[in-house]
């Protein structure tokens, strides 16, 4: 999907690098634990938010349902109001697309607000290739693509980084992106924010061309939504002549009255607020056209499948399409919080993204593979979705998939899955298991021999067993079986 | 076959068999019962909390306030909306800015301060909504300047709820939705006001008189 992340670890080895990292782990269990704490008491304000969430699922699965219907409704209104719309099948093609927009306007730079569709289909790397620089405006962004790093979080990217790097990262690279920290530059978060003030204002004020996002879309009015915190957004989304906003289809919302659930579950559920600082709500070009300097004079939106579609085709993942990307399924998480989410080898991370990155991209990596198992199943994340999306189920569901193959579809195409390498042993271990089970005798045999040999038994299993014992330990072979002691103690009473 | 086309028509294979579902709309209108005054107040709570200074007037009150309020901040210069009444800085000192389509980001740059009206606010969730009405002016001037000061006729442009503001707006026209000053939470989760947006947000809830 994007070369950033080509080359990661599956899971479980990423997951263990990650939890060896004392300060991550810090960082991480900090940031979740506040937010989730201050999330919930946001949520208890309000008395209907099962309603809210009941209604928000609902507004998706049916926009699912006729979601061909709505995008063309969109595309209408959008025209209509003097914006031009794309629609791109795949990564490379939504990049070729905004790369000759961007050539078009013979601009060089442009500036971005964070957009996890951007992102998803490594957008910066296709500009610089084209010669184009792409900054991000958004300060954990930046804070991302001058440590050279990736986002390791939907809300707070820089999560996984403290002050004092911070710090080091501002000092050492905003040089060389244009104006430099200030000297000397202290680690207090409020001394780092108006580094980045002025580093980024020179960039917004010059700037020409802007690529963003979007929350939602309303097929109704044709009217684009961006919620924010910081005012990156605004000044992407008011100040350059040319914006091209890259939206994944599933971003459509029938109605504007629409608005009214997810602008009351979405800040709620993902930085805990009542509401955002800012959210900025377009038509089009507005009803100046843009002719007086109120917003872009030019407007493009690209509609983005990308792996979308197939999973719309897919009855029981389907669901994760509902997603809002509020991220409060990260921070309930016990494995995210443990692992961080550099171990999801995406841009999506936690729980949504251990079920959107594998339909997204299939299974056919090793990372993608291995990210349905990357779950205890506790549920949590399911408890705290906005849209009610049953993580838990979908994880199942892409394990027996990844276990066992079967039909999806790829590209537009229903194909049969084989199951995934690797997995042969596991069957062949219940096989025999079903094998021993079904015949008492061989059990019984089978416990006597290995009470006697206890003090034999290895710590770690060898052969197809052994990355069971990789990150288990095998438990004491007790010195008679339960059968034994049954006969042994209680005997008479059969 | 176009790319719109290839899409959707996998749209339509996908989700044919997909569930329909009724949306139900029996969520709270209003979370609780106010009088007008009671909603002011909530507004005015909200509006604090989120690091925005709250002062009330009225309207005989309100040219004095803005005066002493610019004043405080140093302003030497404040961007007028073109439809602002105009004794609202009758007795201001700074010089008065007019909100031009030409002038350029550079230019507002070095305006100190901005006094705007609002489309409404909305109490439950502590927020203004600009939709560039004549006394908002275009978006960009509520965005470059360090300081706003946002004008809220109270309590008839105050509503409790975002399900009671959205019929009220025009989607049509471009939709600022201010709940506080700009704000970062990006750094170890310590929250920080004003990074790319006004540092300080002033909000002047003026009563009837």
């Amino acid at each position: 999907m994007t070369g950033t992340y080509l080359g990661m670890p599956a899971f479980p080895e990423a997951a263990r690098e990650a939890v060896r990292d004392e300060v991550l782990r810090a960082n991480l269990r900090h940031a979740t634990h506040t937010i989730r704490d201050k999330r919930a008491r946001s949520v208890a304000e309000l008395a209907d938010w099962d309603r809210l969430r009941a209604a928000g699922k609902a507004v998706k699965d049916h926009t699912l349902r006729h979601l061909d219907r709505y995008l063309l409704q969109l595309e209408e209104a959008v025209t209509a109001a003097g914006g031009t719309v794309h629609w791109a099948a795949d990564a490379d093609e939504a990049n070729r697309i905004v790369t000759d927009l961007v050539r078009a306007t013979g601009e060089r730079e442009v500036v971005k607000v964070k957009s996890m569709a951007t992102q998803e289909i490594g957008l910066n790397e296709a500009l610089e290739a084209a010669g184009i620089a792409a900054y991000e405006t958004d300060l954990a962004e930046l804070i991302v693509q001058l440590g050279h790093d990736r986002p390791s979080h939907i809300l707070v990217p820089a999560i996984h980084r403290n002050r004092a790097e911070i710090r080091d990262i501002f000092r050492t690279e905003m040089g060389s992106w244009g104006r430099p920290a200030p000297e000397p530059l202290g680690d207090d978060p409020r001394e780092l924010a108006e580094a980045a003030r002025l580093h980024l204002r020179e960039k917004f004020l010059r700037a020409r061309v802007a690529v963003s996002g979007a929350n939602f879309m309303v097929a109704e009015t044709g009217t684009m939504v961006v919620l924010e915190s910081e005012g990156n957004g605004r000044m992407c989304l008011t100040l350059p002549e040319t914006l091209i906003s890259v939206v994944g289809i599933e971003k459509v919302v029938p109605t504007f009255r629409d608005l009214e659930i997810f602008l009351q579950t979405l800040p709620r559920s993902s930085t805990a607020e009542r509401m955002n600082p800012y959210t900025t709500m377009w038509t089009g070009l507005g009803p100046s056209r843009g002719a007086d300097g109120d917003g872009p004079a030019a407007f493009h939106l690209v509609l983005l499948d990308n792996g979308r579609t197939d999973t719309l085709a897919d009855e029981t993942g389907r669901q994760a399409l509902r997603c809002i990307r509020c991220s409060a399924c990260l921070n309930v998480c016990p494995v995210y919080e443990r692992a961080g989410g550099h171990a999801y080898g995406s841009v999506y991370p936690g729980p949504i993204g251990a079920i959107l990155s594998p339909q997204l991209r299939g299974t056919g990596t090793e990372i993608d593979a291995s990210l349905p198992y990357a779950s205890t199943l506790c549920g949590a994340c399911y408890e705290v979705c906005p849209v009610a999306i049953d993580i838990p189920e979908v994880l199942v569901h892409l394990r027996e998939r990844v276990a066992q193959g079967g039909p999806v579809t790829r590209g537009g195409v229903r194909v049969t899955l084989r199951p995934a390498d690797g997995r042969t042993a596991e069957r062949a271990t219940m096989r025999a298991a079903r094998l021993l089970l079904d015949h008492p005798g061989a059990l019984r045999a089978g416990e006597r021999l290995l009470a006697r040999a206890r003090r034999l038994a290895p710590r770690r299993l060898p052969g197809a067993g052994r990355a069971w014992t990789d990150s288990r330990e095998l438990p004491t072979v007790p010195a008679e079986s339960f059968r034994d002691w049954w006969a042994r103690e209680r005997g008479d009473t059969q | 076959m176009s790319s719109k086309d290839r899409i959707l028509g996998r749209i339509r294979r996908a989700s044919a068999n997909a569930p329909d579902a009724e949306i139900p709309r029996d969520y709270l209108q209003v979370h609780g019962t106010r009088t007008p005054a009671e909603r002011v107040d909530l507004l005015a709570a909200h509006l604090a909390e989120y690091r925005a200074l709250v002062h009330r007037t009225d309207g005989d009150g309100l040219p004095a306030l803005l005066t002493r309020l610019l004043a405080e901040r140093g302003a030497r210069t404040v961007l007028v909306p073109p439809g602002l009444p105009p004794h609202w800085l009758a007795a201001a000192g700074p010089v008065l800015v007019p909100d031009r389509a030409d002038s350029t980001p550079h230019e507002l740059d070095l305006v100190d301060s901005v006094v705007t009206g609002c489309a409404l606010a909305v109490a439950e969730t502590g927020t203004i909504v600009l939709d560039a009405g004549p006394d908002q002016g275009r978006r960009r001037i509520t965005l470059i300047p360090d300081h706003h000061i946002c004008v809220i006729r109270v309590p008839d442009q105050v509503v409790d709820s975002v399900p009671q503001a959205l019929p009220l707006l025009d989607p049509s026209r471009p939709l600022t939705w201010i709940s506080g000053p700009s704000a970062t939470s990006d750094i170890e989760l310590d929250r920080v006001e004003g990074v790319h947006g006004p540092r300080t947000l002033e909000v002047v809830l003026v009563g009837r008189e």
